[in-house]
């Protein structure tokens, strides 16, 4: 554990990168390393977080230019042996466009910028990500997305739903995700990708501690 | 070698809402265009591209659109291809 070393991958244009640096550190106590996205080596990294922003400017769609970065190409081995992986906002757009989850993100249906707190209900508990103390169902997190609204044709909507992929869904859907989905996982459960920031949410101080959970878990075996 | 030049169209799949384009068809109406009945924004992308005859050319662009231009969990894509 005290070796134990999680990778918050920088991006240009990545913005949360240090939030979740912050929150690993200095909550947690999980010692990190900043990944630069042309980076391949992956050796002395734990588990790996992809961070909230607008890598490479967002540019064509969201995710679709890091998918192409040295770092993205040496996941698909990390992801396979079973170590963990954790994409945040921008970073769960990059995993879907590069194929590590299913499903797309695109404009919100009310075509705004929400950046808001949200309930959400945790649906699954695969891959032991939400686990938490109090075994509260529901939780609340930060959102700040413009492109956020996960869509999925019905057979993986119902492949999701039959596998036990869906990870969070939200109470009072915000952005018109099919299903009010906001988080999914992989089928290993390794892999998770959600739209709200538990990053935002580990101090009182700050509003709140539901994230917590999610990022201690990123030392899950 | 050959040059084309490639123009690529990137659409958003018929079954994936489009609010952009829902607002630029309020916005139309409001401007007081008649008869609109459905309004959706896609992407062009032009291109100029070498290669040894139209299939070999052809062929990047197929994996460019596929793999790059487009998400095809939301998007279609066509494109029209003109020897220069």
């Amino acid at each position: 554990m005290d070796d134990f070393t999680v990778g918050v991958v920088v991006f240009p244009g990545s913005n949360c990168d240090r939030d979740v640096s912050w929150a690993l550190e200095g909550c947690l106590d999980i010692r990190t390393k900043y990944l630069w996205h042309e980076s391949s080596d992956l050796s002395d990294v734990d588990a790996i977080v992809l961070p909230g922003g607008f890598s490479y400017g967002d540019y064509l769609r969201c995710g679709a230019i890091a998918r192409f970065s040295p770092l993205i190409n040496a996941l698909d081995e990390f992801v396979k042996s079973g170590k963990r992986v954790l994409g945040i906002c921008n970073g769960f757009q990059i995993l879907t466009e590069s194929g590590f989850l299913p499903g797309a993100l695109v404009a919100n249906k009310n075509l705004n910028f929400i950046c808001d707190d949200v309930e959400l209900d945790i649906v699954s508990s695969k891959g032991g990500w939400f686990n938490n103390v109090d075994e509260k169902q529901t939780i609340k997190l930060p959102i700040a997305h413009g492109e956020g609204r996960y869509h999925c044709d019905s057979d993986t909507l119902k492949k999701l739903v039959d596998n036990e992929l869906i990870a969070l869904r939200y109470k009072n859907n915000p952005n018109g995700s099919s299903f009010d989905i906001a988080g999914i996982t992989n089928e290993k459960g390794n892999v998770l990708g959600l739209m709200p920031h538990p990053e935002r949410a580990c101090d009182e101080t700050i509003g709140g501690t539901d994230g917590l959970f999610t990022l201690k878990s990123l030392i899950l075996k | 070698m050959d040059q084309f030049a490639v123009k690529v169209f990137v659409r958003l799949r018929p079954s994936v809402l489009d609010p952009a384009g829902e607002a630029t068809k309020s916005a139309s109406i409001k401007l007081g265009a008649e008869g609109i009945k459905s309004l959706r924004i896609g992407k062009m992308i032009e291109v100029k591209i070498e290669g040894n005859g139209e299939n070999e050319v052809r062929g990047k662009i197929d994996l460019l659109c596929d793999r790059l231009f487009a998400n095809t969990v939301i998007e279609d894509y066509e494109y029209s291809l003109e020897k220069l």
